[in-house]
């Protein structure tokens, strides 16, 4: 699947997005989170507070229970802060 | 219409053209945001607003169909920009035209708390100090409930 990062998690986890394949048993959002937080010590620091991470699976927003399934674009960042 | 592009634009040339195409047009009201020249004191050298190219398009459509169910509008542009900005430049527009001024107003407010708290950008501040990520305000959110339609 493919991984996208914005702001401070772009910054903290070092990289805008990357190709992933994660195990079988990273079947929702929350998964997918707790797994990338043991990916290396920036991953963690970025996803230290799951709470201020939203994700947005295929450009949509979803929540912790959302299905994560191979193909789809998935997105983590910060609350967001435009206008 | 939505438009998110880097550029900065002529708040006058936009604002004088729209709406103004269309007879039934009655009310226009509109919202720009600015870039400060100080932000907590601090004098701002520039700001930055990274966006997710594609979902924010989307959401703003999103957020335009929203407003459009809501009231009777006539015409709605929302311009948001992209990129590096100094202050006094125009960060975003949003104008809407309806038949009358009720609808114009609280739609115009609305797309703007919704774009606030639902558009994929974010802001990173430069100053002397060096460079920051602006943090949500919780006041933003607030803002934005009041437009649930569950709300009291």
């Amino acid at each position: 699947m493919k991984l996208r990062y914005f702001a401070w998690l772009r910054t903290r986890i070092g990289r805008g997005e990357e190709m992933l394949d994660p195990p079988a048993e990273v079947a929702t959002v929350a998964a997918l989170v707790a797994w990338l937080a043991t990916l290396g010590p920036g991953y963690a620091a970025a996803l230290a507070e799951p709470k201020l991470v939203r994700v947005a699976v295929n450009q949509d927003y979803v929540g912790p229970d959302h299905p994560v399934r191979r193909g789809d674009e998935i997105a983590l960042f910060p609350p967001v802060t435009g206008g | 219409m939505i438009r998110v592009e880097e550029p900065p634009f002529d708040v006058g040339a936009e604002l004088g053209a729209f709406g103004r195409n269309d007879i039934a047009v009655g009310a226009v009201a509109s919202f720009v945001g600015y870039v400060r020249g100080t932000e907590a004191g601090a004098p701002l050298v520039a700001l930055t607003l990274e966006h997710y190219p594609g979902m924010t398009e989307r959401q703003l459509a999103a957020i335009e169909a929203e407003a459009r169910t809501r009231w009777p509008l006539k015409d709605v542009l929302v311009i948001h920009r992209h990129g590096r900005m100094l202050p006094g430049e125009p960060i975003v527009l949003v104008a809407v035209s309806s038949a009358h001024r009720q609808a114009a107003f609280e739609a115009c407010q609305f797309l703007m708390d919704w774009l606030k708290t639902k558009a994929p950008f974010w802001k990173l501040e430069e100053t002397a100090e060096g460079t920051q990520w602006v943090d949500a305000k919780a006041s933003d959110d607030d803002a934005a409930d009041r437009w649930r339609k569950d709300a009291p």
